[in-house]
């Protein structure tokens, strides 16, 4: 029997001027690992609530159609009843548990479900082993990271042995380490306990090895129900935002789309176009065609010589908590004019701080922070920044013009898209009325951004004759914007390199391009690694 | 303030106990006005805060019961026209008129603010040691919604607290001038509002809606439940008694009687023992 089955489901919001699915039929059976692909707004978040329950009985609205989860239709049972037979996890993990500690949250499903003590100690246990959390059992969920709240979360919806489990872009507020831990997570309870698994998730290449099927939604409506290789040839021809860097890469060398890093390595290696790292023209030293002028621009600064007043610099700054940590450990950096400059590091190893410190929002406890002019900082959420009624109150025409955000100009702030309300943020701390910034700095900006918006904000960044200093976990975007990439660790610099350097010389922090050529010919995105394929392998490559 | 399981007695003990602890050692800050007794009882409470582990918590409450004693001591003193034994003449004041300062509202102020921070402090004792969601299990089966609630609120403190920083952080970050205070108000309020639907949303897939009255458990009483039950009955019980029996009582009007003999100090060393024991026991604290 299917798990879930939704049969000519079509279902609009209450006053929304459409609907947000239409004439949607799939059929999804036991052990199954399906992703949910689709740009912003294309219904997966609703089609996750239809499958829950909470779509109509939460939230209202017309539906028509049927949907069966585990045999019951939601129609008659709402959200309460179908607990039993559906786990769900959101994306934001403080909106979802809602306990003391760990402990309670993941006996409060079962709790609910009137199971006696004994089940509900005996399924706290199961969950919190299976998921790696019973050491965080008796914590207080107030001093959780992100990244353990949103596994105590999924244990909560795990808890209670659900037949199918449903995930909304559940890693979009993570740092990469935490949300492929999840992911992992995710792919050991489908292998081991058969659980059914619908996932929507903007980051492809993190889970479409470890799917069964992709689903991928346009405009409300079910676009391609395939195997992930037969999706990603088709995001190839169809939805090119959808593609991920591997499937990139192999396309442009002419090759069938495959799954994974690992998947596309065997693909390169069983046609001999996989570059050995250290290979001549390949790895090893730094290639010429492909380092970015950033790394002149930033020795010679570093250097003394022909030196411009920096945007910004940072001498010897540190920040230490009274009674706690010392958060930034005489950090001494510069940036120069126009210079666009990455900064990462995992979390926790000083980035927002030391954005806080180059905007002015914090002072260093010793050390000194010169800036140029003023530093305009877009904080990780935009919707902060959003508090007036109409996106043309917010910022001047020509500030919302140079975002690209000139037609929303009458549009609600709250309607706009998780994109679009980046991009109108970001006119505001720029829009300064004449006075322009020295330097931008941007805390995280492409969380729960999908690639189509991240791409264009990165092309937008890149177009600022101002300089840009962003904080980010996401080595793909580094690579689109930064000419130079700063590791942190620990509250001090281990890393001070162009881009072209870094990104391609590790596995964390390294792009999908450059984990696949294993940081040959410094390529970090596709096009850049089938040049590298190409110089390599002349005759391998379409013309 | 949120609560964090320590290694020590109080928080060994399951949710019962620890209530009817606290509760009593507030019962007896409000039974007893003698200032021997009075002392006592907030000894007790610092103590146990320290024995708990939860000593810093209970300095940070500190450091707003204490001005706040001190005002209730100073608004008595200056507002209060008994007593006999006048200790200055402020002559004619702005509001008040005439003032006279006595040492009878003086002292009769210092014990009620006295009283006020020993609340402070118990409450806060309370936060710190009692787990919140024993609590609410024990309240489930009278009305589980309420009890979630009360939960939630505790929970939503600091996401809330957050979030406002957040928004703040967000505005100082805004060039030009800052938005009108309705505008941020509404943006405050819009975004509460999200959080809490986020937040329904997320109880109504947990089986929130649908939520069955839990089946009866007992559970073995431990070493440190039965000593912090007794500890409760045992505080409760001298505080009845000292008020019953007018062992320590105050009488501040109109002239200042303060009973201070070897029974109000025995009183109130009794109930420091009582309160301070069961701490004595550090066997079995992991759970």
């Amino acid at each position: 029997m299917s798990v879930l089955v939704l049969d000519r489901l079509s279902y609009s919001y209450p006053g929304a001027p459409g609907p947000a699915l239409v004439d949607v039929s799939l059929e999804i059976g036991p052990g199954e690992l399906v992703v949910l692909a689709g740009a912003s707004g294309s219904g997966k978040s609703t089609l996750l609530r239809a499958a829950c329950g909470l779509v109509p009985h939460f939230h209202g609205g017309v539906l028509a159609g049927r949907v069966q989860v585990a045999g019951m239709d939601t129609r008659e049972h709402g959200p309460g009843s179908l607990a039993g037979a559906v786990g769900t996890l959101f994306q934001d993990p403080e909106s979802q548990v809602v306990m003391g500690t760990a402990r309670s949250e993941l006996a409060f499903p079962r709790e609910n479900r009137g199971d006696g003590p004994a089940a509900v100690a005996r399924a706290v246990e199961e969950a919190a082993v299976a998921l790696g959390i019973a050491h965080l059992l008796d914590r207080p969920t107030a001093e959780l990271s992100g990244g353990e709240l949103q596994r105590v979360a999924l244990g909560a919806a795990v808890a209670g042995r659900p037949a199918l489990l449903v995930l909304d872009e559940p890693t979009s507020q993570l740092d990469p380490v935490a949300g492929d831990e999840l992911i992992g997570l995710l792919t050991r309870l489908n292998a081991d306990c058969d659980t059914t698994i619908l996932l929507a998730e903007h980051r492809l290449e993190r889970c479409l090895g470890a799917a069964d099927r992709v689903i991928a939604l346009a405009g409300g409506r079910v676009a391609l129900d395939a195997a992930p290789e037969e999706f990603l040839g088709w995001a190839a021809r169809a939805a090119p935002s959808l593609q991920t860097p591997g499937a990139r890469l192999l396309a442009g060398l002419g090759l069938p789309p495959v799954a994974g890093v690992k998947g596309a390595r065997a693909a390169l290696r069983a046609r001999g176009l996989l570059p050995e790292t250290g290979e001549a023209g390949a790895g090893g030293r730094p290639d010429r065609a492909l380092s970015h002028p950033g790394r002149r621009r930033s020795r010679r600064f570093r250097d003394g010589a022909d030196r411009p007043q920096p945007a910004l610099a940072f001498e010897r700054v540190w920040h230490e908590i009274r009674g706690g940590p010392a958060i930034l450990r005489g950090v001494t950096l510069a940036i120069a004019p126009g210079e666009k400059v990455a900064l990462m590091g995992r979390n926790g190893a000083g980035k927002s701080t030391l954005l806080r410190h180059g905007a002015g929002l914090l002072r260093p406890t010793r050390g000194t922070v010169r800036a140029a002019g003023r530093v305009a900082l877009l904080l990780q959420n935009p919707t902060d920044y959003l508090v007036h009624e109409r996106v043309a109150e917010e910022a001047s025409a020509l500030a919302l013009a140079a975002v690209g955000l000139a037609d929303a100009a009458g549009r609600h702030p709250r309607e706009l898209s998780g994109g679009e309300r980046q991009r109108l943020a970001l006119a505001i701390v720029l829009d300064a009325g004449g006075a322009p910034a020295a330097l931008v700095c941007l805390d995280e900006p492409t969380r729960g951004m999908g690639r189509a918006d991240k791409d264009t904000l990165a092309e937008l960044l890149r177009g600022l004759d101002t300089a840009v200093l962003v904080a980010t976990h996401d080595p793909d975007f580094a690579a689109a914007v930064a000419d130079r990439v700063i590791l942190l660790a620990d509250g001090a610099p281990i890393a001070d390199a162009p881009a072209a350097e870094i990104l391609s010389g590790g596995t964390y922090f390294a792009t999908e391009t450059a984990r696949i050529l294993g940081g040959a010919g410094r390529a970090l995105r596709p096009e850049q690694g089938v040049a590298v394929i190409a110089r390599a392998s002349p005759e391998a490559v379409p013309a | 303030m949120i609560y964090r399981r320590r290694r020590s007695p109080l928080h060994a003990a399951r949710a019962a106990s620890a209530c009817a602890y606290c509760l009593a050692l507030a019962c007896a800050a409000l039974l007893v006005s003698g200032p021997a007794a009075l002392s006592a009882v907030t000894l007790a409470i610092a103590g146990a805060g320290a024995l708990a582990g939860v000593g810093p918590e209970l300095r940070r409450a500190a450091r707003l019961a204490l001005p706040a004693a001190l005002a209730i001591a100073l608004i008595n003193a200056l507002v209060t026209r008994d007593g006999l034994t006048v200790i200055a003449r402020l002559g004619d004041l702005p509001v008040l008129g005439h003032t006279d300062v006595t040492l009878e509202a003086t002292v009769y102020g210092g014990v009620l603010g006295l009283r006020a921070a020993a609340l402070v402090l118990c409450g806060a004792l309370y936060t710190a040691a009692v787990d919140p969601d024993q609590v609410l299990r024990l309240f489930r089966r009278v009305s589980f919604h309420s009890a979630l609630t009360a939960t939630l609120a505790t929970r939503m403190v600091p996401v809330l607290v957050r979030d406002s920083r957040r928004l703040a952080e967000a505005q100082r970050c805004r060039p030009g001038p800052p938005p009108s205070r309705l505008a941020l108000m509404r943006a405050a309020t819009a975004g509460v509002l999200d959080r809490a639907l986020d937040v329904a949303a997320a109880l109504e897939v947990r089986g929130y809606a649908a939520a069955h009255k839990p089946p009866r458990h007992r559970a073995p009483m431990s070493r440190h439940d039965i000593a912090f039950a007794l500890s409760a009955a045992g505080v409760a019980a001298l505080a009845v008694s000292a008020r019953v029996a007018g062992l320590a009582p105050l009488h501040a009007y109109p002239s200042l009687r303060v009973p201070l003999g070897a029974v109000q100090w025995l009183s109130g060393a009794a109930m420091l023992a009582c309160a301070l024991l069961p701490f004595a026991d550090r066997r079995g604290l992991e759970r």
